[in-house]
């Protein structure tokens, strides 16, 4: 068994990496492995905006990630530095900049690069997924 | 915490894109939890390292002081690839931080002996 530590660096919709990394993690969470965190930077953080539509027949990336989290117990965090620029708020966040609506799915929440470090610190191998 | 080695790998240019911004909060953020730093600059990520930046002329922040004060947070390795230098035509007296160029071998013995290497 191996742990890992996942980054996602590249958008949902304008590339494949919250994609792959989402087929990545499954795989390895069947095959025996355990994932500790998984860290979304950069244009990542979209992958936990709720307000994503996407088209008909597919689900929502903040969705799947939810139900995959969930399921396996995994931390979904996403930068709070990262976020913030690219309006994914919290509750809390958006009362504090006074901003109309909450962006951030509530399976993910919002953290600073502290948690990647920690991840980094005590994952056996890491890897990011990103342009 | 636990103690590791850290390197991170800039490969992309200061401005245009954000990753350069993200790679020097990563290197802060890793030196404020007493990681051991190390960062490595190839391909256009070398041009992070020159003077004079202007990037107020399209509306973007300075990198450039920030870079330069990386070894107030303890962050002092910091290598260049000398091959990009040649490819950029950039000399030593163009850089605005003391980076130590390195030969392929040497970027390979570097990477080697990191326990981890972020790509920005």
């Amino acid at each position: 068994m191996t742990s890992f530590a996942l980054m996602v660096l590249g958008a949902p919709v304008s590339t494949q990496a919250p994609q792959t990394a989402l087929a990545f993690a499954r795989a390895a969470v069947q095959g025996g492995h355990r994932i500790l965190r998984v860290f979304f930077f950069h244009d990542g953080v979209h992958c936990g905006n709720q307000m994503l539509v996407p088209p008909a027949g597919q689900q929502p990336i903040a969705e799947q990630w939810a139900a995959f989290a969930q399921q396996h117990n995994i931390d979904l965090v996403v930068c709070v530095a990262s976020a913030l620029k690219r309006g994914v708020l919290d509750a809390g966040e958006a009362k504090r900049y006074d901003k109309p609506a909450a962006t951030l799915h509530p399976a993910f929440a919002l953290s600073g690069l502290g948690q990647w470090i920690d991840a980094c610190v005590n994952a056996e191998r890491l890897l990011s997924f990103g342009p | 915490m636990t103690q590791k080695r850290i390197l991170i790998v800039c490969r992309r240019p200061p401005y245009g894109e954000s990753f350069a911004r993200e790679a020097l909060d990563v290197a802060m953020a890793s030196a404020a939890f007493d990681q051991e730093i190390a960062l490595l600059f190839l391909d256009a990520g070398v041009t992070l390292l020159t003077k004079n930046q202007q990037p107020e002329t399209i509306g973007d922040k300075s990198l450039e002081k920030q870079f330069a004060a990386l070894p107030l947070y303890d962050v002092n390795e910091l290598y260049v690839d000398a091959g990009a230098l040649q490819q950029y035509r950039l000399s030593q007296t163009d850089l605005s931080l003391p980076a130590q160029p390195l030969a392929t071998g040497e970027i390979t013995q570097l990477l080697e002996r990191s326990d981890i290497v972020l790509n920005f």
